[in-house]
C-alpha cells in the first residue's frame, strides 16, 4: 500500500534527521569560537578581519554578530560573545567593568542627496536642524522644503555618538525617521532628495553627498589630523581576561597586517 | 428604470473578477520583479560559493545550509510533538475542560506575533541557557512558532478519516494505537504532511525570530551550536545595506523558487496520494 | 502499553500549552513590574518615549499599530472578499484551481521581500505623486495588505463553502440569479465565518514585524496623516531589544505584554464569531 511505505520511510527519515542533528551536535562545542557581538558600523571590517584571519587559522572560528553597540556592551557582560564591539564616544556606567581596546578610529559624515544644493555646514546649524529648530532648506540657502531628518536607533554606537559631538546633551526632534543600520540611513538619504543623516564615513559613496563641518571636508586623513572632530574610537570590550584564542585575534586586529586591513576598507588605524 | 437583475450579476462578476485579478496582479508583479532582477545572477557558483565581502562578492552556500539545518531542527522537534498531540487530540480524547484549554492554548500561540518568539528566543535559548547565538536557538525558537500550524492541520487530517476506518479495525481486535498508527494515519497522511509542508515554509521565509535567536553569522555553520543565516536573513541584510542589489536579488529569488518547489510539491504530493485513495 | 502511549501522547498535547504558558510567564514577569511602577495609565497613553530618560509612554506605537492595521483592512478586506466570492461561486472550475494555489503563494513569500519592494518601489512613489516621506502609513498599510490577503481569502473561501447546499439551492429554486443568491443568500450565512478570517487577518498584520521596519520610517511621533511616518509596537520591539537593560528591557517586555492581550482578545472575538457560525 502506498500509504503504508510513504509512513516507514517518513519513520526512517525523522530518525535519520534526529541522528543527524545530535551527531552534528557533538560536533563543534569544543571548539575555541571567538563571537564578537556590536556595533553595525564595525561589522563589515570585524568580518573582513575574521576572513583574513580564517584564511591563516584554518581551524580558528569566528563569529560576527551585529545588533549596535548596546548589544556589544550587553553581550560581552552577559558572556554571549567574547569581544563586545562599539563604536562610542564615551562608554556608559555599566561598561565600566570592561575592559576596553582600541582598534580603530572611525569619522562621521553628515550626508545628503546629492540633488541637495547645499554642500556645508556649521556646527550650531547642525545643532538645530536635528534638535528640530531648523526645518527647511530654505534656512541654509536651498531649496523652499521640508528637512527630513534620518537617524540611527537609540542603541546605536554612530547615534550615540553624534548626539554627543552634535547635539550636546539635546534631544533629536520628534519628527525624525530611524532606520537601523548605517547602510539603510544611506540608502534613505538615498531615495530622499529633502533628507540628511549620517552614516561612516567609510561608507560615503557615489548615491550620497557628505557635507563640510566649518568648512572642512570629512575625509579620514582630516579625522586623523584632527581638524574634523565628529570621529569615534572602536573598543573592543572584554570581560576579565580574555582566553588565549580570544586574545589571539585581538592582537592580530592590532598588529601591522589588521591595521592595514582596517586602513585599506576606509577606517582608521589607530597604530 | 429597473436594472435587470442579470445586468447586477453581469456588473458584479465583471468587479468581482477585477479583484481577484487585482490580486493575481500582485502576485505577478512581486514575484515577477524579484526573479527578472535576480534569477539571472543565480548561478551555480552563487550556489555553492561561500559569502564573500560582506555578501558584496561570492555567493549563498552558508546560508543555504543555515537554512536547511535550521528547518532541519525546528522539524525535528515540532513535526513528533505536533502529530502526537494532533493523534492525542482526536483519537484519545473527548471534549472536556482539559482539551478546551489545549485548544486555547493552541490556538493563542498560533497567534503570537513572531516578534514575541524572537524576544523569547532570545532570553531563554540565547541568554539564560547559554546556546548563544546558534541554529540551536533558532530551530527551537521556529519549532515553537510553527508548532500550532501542525498541530492544527494534523488534527484536521485526523478527524477527516471517515469512522469506518477506526470501527473496522477495532473490531478486528485492534488496540488504539494499532488503530491509530495501521488504519487511521496512513489514510490522514496527506493532510498531515500538508501541515509539515506548511510549517517548513514558514521556517524559511521568518526572519525577526531568526534574526535574534540565531543570529547573522557569515561562515558555513559546522554544527547546530554555530551562528549561521538562513537566506531570509541573508537577503535582509544585502537589502537593507544597499551592499549589492544584484546580490539581493539573486538571493530572493532563490528564496521565492525554493518556496515556489515546496508548495507546488505539496500541491501535487496531496493530489497523488489523494488519487490513490478515490478507490477507497 | 496503550496507556503508556497515551498518557506520551497527553504529554505532547500539552507542549503547545506549555510552551505559551512559558512565553506567557516570561513576558509577563518582565514586564508587569514596569506597568505598574510607571503607572497604567503612563505607559498606555503616554506620548513620550525617551528610555534614555526614562520615559515609556506608548500611545504613539500604539496608534502606529492601528492605523496601519486598519489602513491594511481597509485596502485588503474588500479586495479580499471579492476575490473569495469569485473563486468560490463565480469562476470557471478550471481556473480556481490555479487561481487559488497562486494566491495561496502570495502567504509564502518572505515579509523582508514585501519590505524590499516597498522601499524600492512604493515608499518613492508615495513620496513623489502624494508628497511626505513616502516610508509611512500608507505604504506599510499597501503592503500589509497584499501580506494578509491570503488568509483573509482562504478563511473566507472555507466560510463559503461551508454554507448549506440547500440554502443556494432553495434560493435559485425561487428564480434568484447566481449573483442574487450569493448577495442575498450566502453573503449573510457565511459572514460569521468571513469575519472570523477577517480577525485573522488583523492579527497577522498587527503582529507584522519586519516588514514594517524597513517601509514605515519608525518615526516616534503620533502620526497627523496617512502619510506620516509611524512606529508600531511590534517595529520598537525588535529595533531596541538587542541592547536595551533595565527599565529600558522591561519596558519593552511591558510592550509585548500589551501586543499579547491584543491578540488574545483578538483571538477570542475570532474564536466566537467562528463558532456561532455553524
Amino acid at each position: 500500500m502506498r500509504s503504508r511505505s510513504a509512513l516507514q520511510f517518513l519513520n526512517t527519515a525523522s530518525i535519520v534527521l534526529l541522528g543527524f542533528v545530535a551527531l552534528s551536535g557533538c560536533g563543534s562545542r569544543g571548539r575555541n569560537t571567538v563571537t564578537l557581538a556590536g556595533s553595525t558600523a564595525f561589522q563589515p571590517f570585524a568580518e573582513k578581519l575574521a576572513e583574513r584571519y580564517l584564511a591563516a587559522h584554518p581551524d580558528a572560528s569566528i563569529n560576527v554578530q551585529g545588533g549596535g553597540s548596546a548589544v556589544g556592551i550587553q553581550a560581552a557582560i552577559s558572556g554571549a560573545a567574547q569581544i563586545g564591539m562599539a563604536d562610542l564616544v564615551q562608554l556608559p556606567e555599566e561598561a565600566k567593568s570592561l575592559t576596553a581596546t582600541a582598534v580603530a578610529r572611525d569619522g562621521i559624515a553628515i550626508v545628503v542627496n546629492p540633488s541637495n544644493p547645499v554642500s556645508g555646514i556649521t556646527s550650531s546649524q547642525a545643532h538645530d536642524i536635528f534638535a528640530g529648530r531648523i526645518r527647511s532648506w530654505k534656512d541654509l540657502g536651498g531649496l523652499e522644503a521640508k528637512i527630513r531628518i534620518i537617524c540611527r536607533e537609540e542603541g546605536s554606537g554612530t547615534r550615540r555618538s553624534f548626539d554627543q559631538l552634535v547635539l550636546g546633551g539635546d534631544r533629536v526632534s520628534s519628527d525624525a525617521l530611524f532606520q537601523n543600520s548605517n547602510g539603510t540611513c544611506r540608502e534613505a538619504v538615498t531615495s530622499d532628495p529633502n533628507s540628511i543623516g549620517y552614516v561612516s564615513i567609510g561608507l560615503v559613496n557615489q548615491k550620497v553627498k557628505a557635507l563640510l563641518w566649518n568648512g572642512i571636508a570629512a575625509t579620514n586623513a582630516n579625522v586623523g589630523n584632527g581638524s574634523y572632530p565628529l570621529a569615534r574610537p572602536i573598543y573592543f570590550l572584554t570581560r576579565g581576561e580574555p582566553a588565549p584564542h580570544v586574545r589571539q585575534f585581538i592582537d592580530y586586529v592590532l598588529s601591522a597586517e589588521g591595521q592595514g586591513i582596517l586602513e585599506t576598507e576606509g577606517l582608521i588605524p589607530v597604530k | 428604470m429597473r436594472i435587470s437583475p442579470l445586468t447586477t450579476q453581469g456588473i458584479a462578476k465583471v468587479l468581482l473578477a477585477l479583484a481577484c485579478a487585482a490580486a493575481v496582479v500582485a502576485l505577478i508583479f512581486v514575484v515577477g520583479f524579484v526573479l527578472a532582477g535576480g534569477l539571472r545572477h543565480v548561478t551555480w557558483a552563487f550556489l555553492t560559493q561561500p559569502i564573500l565581502d560582506m555578501g558584496r562578492a561570492g555567493g549563498i552556500l552558508p546560508a543555504i545550509v543555515g537554512t536547511l539545518m535550521m528547518v532541519f531542527v525546528a522539524i525535528g522537534i515540532a513535526a513528533p510533538l505536533g502529530v502526537a498531540s494532533a493523534i492525542y487530540l482526536a483519537e484519545y480524547t473527548v471534549e472536556s475542560r482539559i482539551t478546551q484549554g489545549i485548544r486555547f492554548g493552541i490556538n493563542c500561540l498560533a497567534g503570537v506575533p513572531s516578534i514575541i518568539f524572537g524576544l523569547f528566543g532570545f532570553i531563554l535559548f540565547v541568554v539564560i541557557l547559554g546556546f548563544g547565538w546558534s541554529i540551536l536557538s533558532g530551530g527551537f525558537s521556529l519549532a515553537a512558532m510553527i508548532l500550532p500550524t501542525i498541530i492544527r492541520t494534523a488534527e484536521e487530517a485526523l478527524r477527516s478519516v471517515p469512522r469506518q476506518y477506526r470501527d473496522v479495525a477495532a473490531s478486528l481486535g485492534a488496540t488504539r494505537w494499532q488503530v491509530v498508527t495501521k488504519s487511521v494515519l496512513p489514510y490522514a497522511l496527506p493532510g498531515i504532511l500538508t501541515g509539515i509542508i506548511l510549517g517548513i515554509g514558514r521556517s524559511i521565509e521568518e526572519t525577526a525570530v531568526v534574526i535574534f535567536t540565531a543570529g547573522s553569522a557569515v561562515q558555513m555553520p559546522h554544527s547546530v551550536f554555530d551562528s549561521a543565516r538562513t537566506m531570509a536573513v541573508h537577503f535582509y541584510i544585502l537589502a537593507r545595506e544597499g551592499v549589492s542589489n544584484e546580490n539581493a536579488y539573486a538571493t530572493a529569488a532563490v528564496l521565492i523558487c525554493t518556496i515556489l518547489v515546496i508548495n507546488v510539491g505539496a500541491y501535487s504530493l496531496m493530489h497523488r496520494m489523494m488519487r490513490g485513495r478515490r478507490v477507497a | 502499553m496503550d496507556r503508556w502511549v497515551s498518557r506520551l501522547l497527553f504529554l505532547a498535547a500539552c507542549s503547545s500549552t506549555f510552551v505559551l504558558a512559558a512565553i506567557a510567564l516570561f513576558i509577563f514577569k518582565e514586564g508587569v513590574p514596569i506597568m505598574v511602577k510607571s503607572g497604567l495609565g503612563h505607559f498606555l497613553l503616554g506620548t513620550a518615549w525617551a528610555p534614555l530618560e526614562g520615559q515609556f509612554g506608548i500611545l504613539p506605537f500604539i496608534i502606529g499599530s492601528l492605523c496601519v492595521t486598519f489602513g491594511a483592512l481597509v485596502l485588503g478586506v474588500p479586495l479580499a472578499v471579492a476575490c473569495a466570492f469569485y473563486l468560490a461561486e463565480f469562476a470557471p472550475r478550471r481556473w480556481v484551481n490555479v487561481l487559488k494555489p497562486a494566491i495561496e503563494l502570495l502567504a509564502g513569500i518572505p515579509s523582508v521581500v514585501y519590505g524590499f519592494l516597498g522601499v524600492m518601489w512604493l515608499a518613492p512613489l508615495i513620496r513623489t505623486q502624494l508628497g511626505g516621506p513616502g516610508l509611512s502609513i500608507l505604504a506599510a498599510s499597501c503592503v500589509l495588505a497584499v501580506m494578509i490577503l491570503p488568509t483573509i481569502v482562504g478563511v473566507s473561501i472555507d466560510a463559503i463553502q461551508a454554507v448549506p447546499r440547500t440554502y443556494k439551492e432553495g434560493a435559485l429554486a425561487l428564480g434568484a440569479t447566481q449573483w442574487q443568491a450569493a448577495w442575498r443568500v450566502l453573503w449573510p450565512a457565511a459572514r460569521p465565518g468571513i469575519l472570523a478570517g477577517v480577525i485573522l487577518g488583523m492579527g497577522r498584520a498587527v503582529g507584522e514585524t519586519m516588514a514594517v521596519i524597513m517601509i514605515s520610517g519608525n518615526a516616534t511621533r503620533i502620526p497627523h496623516s496617512a502619510l506620516d511616518s509611524v512606529r508600531t509596537l511590534t517595529a520598537n520591539i525588535a529595533i531596541e531589544m538587542g541592547y536595551a537593560v533595565g527599565a529600558h528591557r522591561e519596558a519593552l517586555f511591558a510592550t509585548g505584554v500589551v501586543l499579547f492581550f491584543f491578540i488574545m482578545i483578538l483571538n477570542v472575538v475570532a474564536l466566537r464569531f467562528a463558532r456561532r457560525a455553524f
